[in-house]
């Protein structure tokens, strides 16, 4: 399974993604330039957490131009795997391969902190090593995180069942206090009607090694990983 | 000369005086201006250099002292780690978003100067109380967060006081901390005759101009006016800066990297030439790449643009470096090179503008010989005369409410402090720490002072600031290793606050020097006051990093399970001197700080590190502001779990309010499992060190039998009211 890490400049969970999926999954691994026209012949695409071209703008506003940006959605639109991870969301939204958009905080501030993800889909490759409705634990670090769309792409992400994590408290119960940012619906993680590009605020990155504080995230990177290469070997 | 000329410049008219002897004529406009930011007091050290030589500054592990961009200790396996604090009190006063913002980007930059890669940011901050100082307080958090979170390091660290005396002038001290191969350390000397000088990173704007001789002025009604000294930070482009400074680490093109801080082109290009015997630079400022037009040789050679590096290339290997800067779509520009004249030359095109002796710059301001005399010392405390304690959980919630003691976590979930994967203590406890990728070495770190102690002493209160550090770091089972220090003053020019200064030098180096960690870098920050009445607290802040073999074996302050043993590690006093027990239940700051023995904290250091290397223990935390309940309730609502004591009864003459909330330095909570028991209690004897029981860890509830009984969700509400 070859990972590729998409590098704008600004990103910076391009070398925790990394680590993760070479150090501890033992995975191959590429790093993708933003001015790259290729892909480099990688299975997923994480697009990482970051401030891509300083975010000043609107988040991901900017990014969603990168040449390699092309490529991603061609990619997407072939069936490959896309991974959009915090800031990497933010871009999926804007290049227009996931409905909604994410906005600042209901706090105006930024959060870094642990939180709990409801699981409600565990028949996608970023899942396939959860459990129904398992509770995951994994932190949040952004300051614009709280996922935005209409009340017709709203209902139409629920009918369809696209959101894929949702904050929740400890024991599964999805509630206003256990969400930390203000999202509708408490919306943590979507995923588009082909269920092939993944965008999440949280960061399993960083929850994938026990002295981080927890491994939950690790499942997300298994399943990417063992869940494509069932597909090879059927 | 005109006066008002030579107060735009900062400098004296016996300044002037020596600058026109040691030319052997008048300086031209810009060779005024050049020597008025170098000469400040930020730049020279005029008034503290003398002093400064006092603190040790070498040892085993130290491969970088002070003078360069940052200090560096070697931790193990080829890895040195590289650190300093630095202040930015001034702009933080007037504009605290970006004063406190590039802050931090300054920092940062004298650590990649280095040629390491940063990975950890701490910042100790003291504001006037709130609400009144709120201006200041979400500035300076908003700041350190917009910078740090944006930049993509993790800020693990740190401290926040509140005190009357910081209303005026908060105090703003960033540190940053990073790791390099101790073989591919870097340091900023200019180097080779011929070789290219090149200015990379953000043009050059008017912005900042003077910032270095406005941190050196006492702040006044004008001072808002200044606000064009203060510089806009830019973290993204810091983020490009930085990653292609650590791609220069794969070429040899390079001789130097600086960072271009207070004072701008004129201290980069100074200093990289000044640390090389006779070494000299010719700058052709039309060659600068700028933000705006119209800008003059002044302007250019002035402006503390924030986001800029200097680097020294070797002579024909430009395009190399520039093909690197290029690939991050920085703009790099050779302006300069490196001259054997010992002369600071600048040019602006064909016209000469400047030409000033490095060595004139760098290190020719008269150092200024000021008085210390000891003011009036502060009113004494009978601590008999204190009424006995009444409701001890009343007071523990109340304490646990009070401003310096609250919880931090409204703070520090506004900081990124996990990006990196590197956060193996996160904030919150005592110290942080941060692992080493591929290997098992934990970086320990933290930042240390109370204040108050320095105010009521400043010999011993500089002593408990550096022993608290040390305490900390060993907290988590980790070596204390070297210090940096940010010293945080008054006007020097009054004879009281010169000696504050003096004394704190000295208490500093003697704790230092019986700790065994020397300073390796460091800052100081003086004319911290207002209006010439309202002066802070003299605050010299200890940063500190320690190492421990195997973050596997590292300790965090929670308590981690029930029916642990918990215990107290070290002796009580009648410490309630400049306690924070005396300011929130009585209302003084007064009295003398807790006596330190500094042979019984290496002693009870010893016993804990000793400990922890056994696994003996599950947890540990030091005793601080606040005393033992205190920390024993920290190490509860941490870990979620209470704990059961019996009553304290201490033996005259320790009074039970001292027992609870004294102060008393080399003091830890720890807790043991009932199988390392028998181990602990031995190992303490041999190192001669006191262990109480004070209970069992369980329940929901912190309890001393008949003496108070508070819930875990009362004290948490009372601890966390900051936390909005």
């Amino acid at each position: 399974m070859k990972f590729g890490v998409v590098v704008f400049p600004g990103t910076w969970s391009d070398r925790d993604c990394g680590w993760v999926v070479d150090q501890v999954l033992g995975q191959e691994l590429v790093y993708l330039w933003h001015k790259d026209t290729d892909l480099k012949g990688c299975d997923c695409v994480i697009l990482p957490g970051g401030f891509a071209y300083g975010d000043y703008l609107r988040t991901g506003a900017i990014a969603r131009f990168a040449p390699v940006m092309e490529q991603v959605g061609e990619f997407a639109d072939r069936g490959g795997l896309v991974w959009g991870i915090c800031n990497g969301f933010q871009v999926l939204c804007e290049a227009g391969l996931l409905p909604g958009a994410l906005i600042r905080n209901s706090s105006l501030q930024f959060r870094c902190e642990w939180t709990n993800l409801l699981v409600e889909r565990t028949d996608l490759p970023f899942t396939s090593r959860c459990e129904e409705r398992e509770v995951l634990r994994m932190p949040i670090a952004h300051g614009e995180g709280s996922y935005f769309a209409d009340p017709a792409t709203l209902s139409r992400l629920e009918q369809r069942g696209q959101v894929v994590l949702r904050y929740c408290d400890a024991d599964g119960r999805v509630t206003p206090a256990s969400n930390p940012n203000g999202s509708l619906h408490n919306i943590a993680g979507i995923v588009n009607a082909r269920g092939n590009v993944l965008g999440m605020m949280p960061h399993p990155e960083r929850c994938s090694e026990a002295e981080l504080g927890g491994t939950d995230g690790l499942k997300l990177f298994r399943s990417v990983a063992e869940g494509a290469l069932k597909v090879l070997v059927s | 000369m005109d006066e008002r000329r030579l107060r735009e410049v900062a400098l004296t008219p016996d300044e002037y005086r020596a600058i026109v002897e040691q030319l052997k004529r008048a300086p031209n406009e810009v060779e005024l201006g050049m020597l008025g930011v170098l000469w400040s007091e930020h730049c020279s050290y005029k008034s503290s250099k003398a002093l400064l030589r006092r603190l040790p500054t070498t040892g085993p592990g130290v491969v970088q002292g002070p003078g360069e961009n940052a200090g560096a200790v070697e931790v193990g396996e080829g890895w040195s780690v590289v650190f300093k604090v630095e202040s930015h009190n001034h702009p933080s006063a007037i504009e605290p978003y970006q004063g406190a913002a590039t802050g931090v980007g300054g920092i940062i930059r004298d650590v990649i100067a280095m040629g390491a890669r940063p990975i950890a940011l701490l910042d100790s901050l003291r504001f006037g109380p709130l609400p009144a100082s709120s201006h200041h307080f979400e500035g300076v958090v908003a700041g350190i967060g917009g910078y740090g979170n944006c930049i993509g390091i993790p800020t693990v660290g740190g401290e926040v006081y509140f005190e009357e005396c910081y209303a005026n002038n908060p105090l703003v001290n960033a540190m940053c901390v990073g790791l390099v191969r101790t073989e591919e350390l870097m340091r900023a000397r200019a180097e080779g005759t011929g070789n290219s000088i090149l200015l990379v990173g953000a043009d050059t704007g008017r912005d900042g101009i003077h910032g270095a001789s406005f941190a050196s002025l006492e702040l006044d009604e004008s001072s808002s006016e200044r606000r064009p000294a203060v510089q806009v930070g830019n973290p993204f482009l810091e983020k490009c800066l930085l990653e292609a400074c650590m791609d220069l680490a794969h070429t040899d093109a390079v001789v130097a990297i600086q960072d271009l801080g207070a004072a701008g082109l004129t201290s980069a290009v100074a200093e990289c030439a000044g640390r090389v015997e006779g070494a000299g630079a010719r700058i052709d400022v039309s060659l600068v790449p700028r933000r705006e037009r119209g800008m003059t040789p002044y302007d250019v050679m002035l402006s503390e643009s924030q986001e800029r590096m200097l680097v020294v290339v070797r002579r024909g290997r430009e395009r190399e470096v520039e093909t690197i800067f290029h690939a991050w779509d920085l703009t790099s520009a050779v302006i300069g090179e490196v001259t054997d004249d010992g002369q600071l030359t600048v040019v602006d095109g064909r016209d000469h503008v400047a030409r000033v002796p490095v060595k004139l710059l760098t290190d020719g301001a008269p150092m200024r010989r000021l008085m210390g005399f000891p003011p009036e010392p502060p009113y004494g405390l009978q601590v008999d005369a204190l009424p006995p304690l009444v409701d001890a959980g009343a007071t523990l919630l109340r304490m646990l409410a009070s401003p310096n003691l609250a919880s931090r976590r409204g703070i520090f979930r506004r900081y990124d402090h996990m990006v990196g994967d590197s956060t193996v203590i996160t904030p919150g406890g005592d110290a942080a720490m941060l692992r080493v990728k591929g290997t098992r070495l934990g970086i320990a770190v933290t930042t240390d002072c109370n204040a108050r102690y320095v105010h009521l002493d400043p010999h011993l209160g500089a002593q408990l600031a550096v022993a608290e550090a040390a305490r900390n770091i060993v907290a988590t089972g980790a070596r204390p290793l070297a210090v940096t220090d940010c010293l945080n003053f008054a006007n020097p020019d009054r004879p009281e606050v010169y000696w504050e200064l003096e004394e704190a030098i000295a208490g500093l180096a003697y704790a230092c020097r019986a700790l065994d960690v020397p300073i390796v870098s460091g800052n100081v920050s003086l004319y911290n006051d207002s209006n010439g009445e309202s002066a802070i607290y003299p605050t010299p802040v200890v940063g500190m990093v320690g190492v421990i073999d195997d973050y596997q074996r590292r300790l965090g302050a929670a308590l981690r399970a029930e029916g642990d043993f918990v215990l107290l590690i070290g002796s009580s006093h009648n410490d309630l001197g400049g306690s924070e027990y005396l300011k929130v239940e009585h209302g003084h700051v007064a009295g003398r700080p807790p006596a330190l023995d500094l042979t019984r904290e290496k002693a009870v250091n010893r016993l804990i590190l000793s400990a922890a290397q056994s696994g003996y223990m599950h947890s540990a935390h030091d005793c601080a502001d606040g005393g033992m309940l205190i920390a024993l309730a920290e190490c509860c609502l941490l870990g979620g779990i209470g704990v059961r004591c019996p009553a304290i009864r201490p033996e005259p003459p320790l009074r039970l309010d001292a027992a609870f909330f004294g102060e008393s330095p080399s003091r830890y909570i720890v807790s043991v499992p009932s199988r390392a028991m028998p181990e602990m209690q031995s190992l303490a004897r041999r190192h001669n060190v006191e262990l109480s029981m004070l209970g069992l860890a369980g329940g929901g509830f912190v309890e001393f039998e008949g003496q108070l009984k508070v819930s875990l969700a009362e004290l948490r509400a009372a601890w966390e009211v900051m936390v909005t």
